[in-house]
């Protein structure tokens, strides 16, 4: 069968991992033409890296970047600031296949082209 | 990440309660073609009688940052010294292709794709050096991209001060409700860099908010 591969992974697996190791195994994934779940998201942080490291493997050729979507964040409490906060669910899929066609505050709605 | 920095970003707001900087570094953030360069144009046509940098339609015109130390701004009896680093735009993918759609060649368009990418990194690690932000939007635009969210959520998770530029406000379908609306949390000042429109109501939600 042909299709696109989803890598649905939970919030257990992530929060065992490392940063730069969930980083790293988002960016080897979606770089594959993989489209990848996050359970619970990214912190803020983790999202800046995770573009940083996209730019510097953007080769103008195969991969040119990728495309991210999650639900804002909910306001922020006094005591949320001391401590990491998590992203919502997070879809990230290279941005040759995954185009987002439309996101509110509560809906994402995205296109998977295939092959 | 050193236990300083991720201390300063922790606790850096409750110091800058107490402590008045001489001098406020600010970086000027968005997507591209949010009209970051001429907002700094503006700010320094206003106020130091020259600019920044040039700003057109192609995107990631502004592929380094660009920093202007020393931009004294007076509102309502308060003084507030500057340094404005005006920084690429922020993006997740960048294609060669939509700059051959604008009339560069295909050398041109690899040139500043490469180019761009590096910017992007450079904006993001200008994040640890700064007191305030002014983030533009484009308020003819969805508010809700990707681009804004996580920006908006690392000045956040950093305690920076912020005010939403809710820019191009001259144009028909501008609508800085929207904007309003997906960030109550925060400052939107609309404004129309380009022509000056609101912008007395910019210079001084900046003296309140970083001075």
């Amino acid at each position: 069968m042909e299709g696109v591969q989803l890598n649905l992974i939970s919030k257990d697996k992530l929060d065992k991992m490392a940063s730069m190791e969930k980083l790293r195994m988002i960016l080897e994934s979606v770089k594959d033409g993989k489209i990848v779940v996050l359970e619970s998201g990214l912190t803020p942080e983790e999202e800046a890296k995770l573009i940083e490291l996209t730019m510097l493997e953007i080769d103008h050729k195969n991969f040119i970047g990728i495309e991210i979507e999650t639900y804002p964040q909910k306001e922020k409490s006094f005591f949320g600031r001391f401590k990491g906060k998590k992203g919502r669910l997070t879809v990230i899929g290279p941005a040759n296949r995954l185009k987002t066609i439309q996101k509110k505050e509560d809906l994402i709605t995205a296109l998977v082209q295939l092959g | 990440m050193g236990i300083i920095v991720s201390l300063k970003k922790k606790f850096g707001f409750i110091v800058n309660l107490f402590l008045k900087k001489e001098k406020v570094r600010i970086g000027i953030y968005g997507p591209p073609n949010a009209g970051k360069t001429t907002l700094a144009n503006r700010i320094l046509k206003d106020w130091a009688g020259d600019v920044m940098g040039l700003a057109t339609e192609i995107p990631h015109e502004t592929r380094r940052a660009i920093l202007r130390e020393g931009v004294k701004i007076e509102v309502d009896g308060k003084s507030l010294t500057l340094d404005i680093v005006d920084t690429p735009g922020l993006a997740t993918k960048i294609d060669f292709h939509d700059f051959m759609k604008f009339g560069l060649s295909e050398e041109e368009a690899k040139k500043r794709a490469k180019e761009a990418t590096e910017g992007v990194i450079e904006a993001i690690k200008w994040l640890d050096d700064l007191d305030g932000i002014l983030l533009v939007m484009d308020s003819t635009q969805d508010p809700f991209t990707q681009v804004n969210v996580t920006i908006v959520g690392n000045i956040e998770a950093r305690n920076l001060p912020m005010i939403i530029v809710a820019n191009k406000i001259d144009l028909p379908n501008s609508s800085p409700a929207r904007i309003k609306s997906a960030f109550p949390q925060h400052t939107v000042v609309p404004v129309s860099a380009l022509k000056g429109l609101n912008i007395d109501k910019l210079y001084k939600s900046m003296a309140n908010k970083f001075g």
